[in-house]
């Protein structure tokens, strides 16, 4: 590749550059920065459809009652069952029983606050979902 | 008597984090050196081994793998500390920072605030260097970032204590001991002689029988699996070759540029033959991440598609056996 083939095109980097190795006009491959590629955003874009979608799924599942809050935080940090479980130093059988309504309802204020820990968030956060849609899911 | 850190943009995080610690140290070697002799490109298609529900796909070896194999081919000794607590862990790192000692850490992208949204996954495998702390920040060479960073306490703390796959366990190391005239040529010739071994191993899902491999997934993925699901698979493979910081087309254009520097070092013909063919297989497997992605965009569609694609990683096979068996037969 040429360096001034290396893609500058509009992408996800938010102003950042990221390092390629392209050619300079003696041949030479040597770091060029690229703003960005169509192609990256294109398959960054699919894997985030994915985890919007479980997100969602999750939230509109706590405001229907079939799962409890810690389902849509869970989903919300890209975490999984046992990555949670290993994060908040709990065992992954429990935490799938706190993923539902009934059982998340009668944690005590020690549990919550290792799981708000966990998940970094406060403990009122990991109480409630929002009530409108719009997956957000880093810090 | 200390001489400031030097912050390098790299392509990589692993090699990046290697190349800025020994030249901190007086021992200035290029990202792609770093590369070339810690074990360079490969690739492995495990289809009976998911992550995310994806196929494994990988365009080189395992996380760590590059640091460890770079160090010894170069004769340095490695410090290598992990942590039971947080606590520990982060006394330990300002400990260097305050003696002037960069260090490099293992690190989740996801908590670090400095990295775009849409980058942050819950992977442990990211490397970093830091080098100071400011009131409450640490300053770090991030070497994918072009410039320095601030990062807080807090943030790195998580960042270094996460649970899950590759758990960094807050893992810290720096080069102890650098011989005074490392054998360059010997470490690149290892390096290579490593690489074309891996390369060129019978095992049908590595090296160039693993790109053969997915090739030969790839054509069936349609049928088997339906269109969203096939379209979400070669995402994943194209992910891997383009957006985990590979340098462009799986890391092919680095080891091109390893090659033409190891070409110097060695000063063997065949070595700088295969940089020319290497620069043409990697402007391929850029041609087929543009083709994976009009899968996933929904503009390529039906199994004729894959089939073509499939063509074209199978010629991505056939000109590395043809890279690797030359440079065998010169080292």
């Amino acid at each position: 590749m040429k360096a001034k083939e290396v893609p500058q095109e509009d992408s996800i980097l938010e102003g950042n550059r990221r390092a390629c190795y392209a050619q300079d006009e003696t041949g030479k491959y040597v770091v060029v920065p690229s703003r960005g590629w169509e192609v990256e955003k294109i398959i960054n874009a699919q894997t985030h459809v994915e985890i919007d979608r479980s997100i969602e799924e999750a939230r509109q599942e706590v405001m229907n009652g079939a799962a409890s809050p810690l389902l849509y935080h869970m989903r919300s940090r890209q975490m999984t069952v046992s990555l949670l479980a290993a994060t908040a130093g709990v065992w992954s059988w429990r935490v799938k029983r706190h993923l539902k309504p009934g059982p998340f309802a009668s944690l005590d204020g020690a549990m919550l606050g290792r799981y708000a820990e966990a998940l970094g968030i406060s403990v009122e956060e990991l109480n409630t979902v929002p009530a409108e849609p719009g997956a957000k899911r880093t810090p | 008597m200390t001489t400031p850190f030097i912050h390098r943009h790299a392509a990589h995080c692993e090699t990046g984090t290697v190349a800025a610690l020994l030249r901190d140290r007086g021992l200035d070697l290029s990202e792609p050196m770093v590369f070339g002799i810690g074990g360079g490109v490969f690739f492995i298609y495990v289809p009976f081994v998911k992550m995310g529900g994806i196929p494994l796909a990988a365009y080189r070896g395992a996380p760590g793998s590059i640091i460890k194999s770079a160090y010894k081919r170069l004769g340095v000794k490695v410090r290598v500390m992990r942590f039971r607590s947080p606590d520990d862990g982060m006394a330990s790192l300002d400990r260097f920072l305050a003696a002037g000692t960069s260090v490099g850490l293992r690190t989740s992208g996801y908590w670090l605030p400095y990295f775009p949204q849409n980058l942050r996954f819950q992977f442990n495998a990211h490397h970093l260097v830091a080098f100071g702390k400011e009131g409450g920040d640490y300053i770090l060479s991030d070497p994918v970032f072009e410039h320095p960073v601030r990062c807080p306490a807090a943030d790195l703390r998580r960042a270094r204590f996460t649970k899950g796959l590759f758990a960094p366990k807050g893992l810290l190391f720096y080069p102890e001991e650098i011989p005074a005239n490392p054998d360059i040529k010997g470490a690149v010739i290892d390096g290579i002689r490593f690489t074309c071994r891996r390369m060129l191993v019978p095992v049908p899902f590595m090296g160039v029988a693993g790109i053969r491999y997915l090739s030969r997934q790839m054509r069936k993925w349609p049928d088997k699996l339906g269109m969203e699901r096939a379209a979400y698979y070669m995402g994943s493979v194209v992910r891997m070759q383009e957006e985990i910081g590979t340098g462009g087309a799986g890391f092919r254009f680095m080891y091109t540029a390893f090659l033409q520097e190891a070409a110097g070092v060695t000063g063997m013909a065949a070595v700088s033959e295969a940089a020319g063919m290497m620069s043409e297989t990697g402007d391929k497997w850029r041609e087929f991440a543009v083709m994976g992605a009009k899968v996933c965009k929904g503009v390529l569609e039906g199994p004729g598609a894959y089939a073509e694609i499939a063509d074209r990683v199978f010629d991505c096979a056939e000109r590395e056996e043809r890279i690797f068996r030359l440079l065998k037969g010169a080292v």
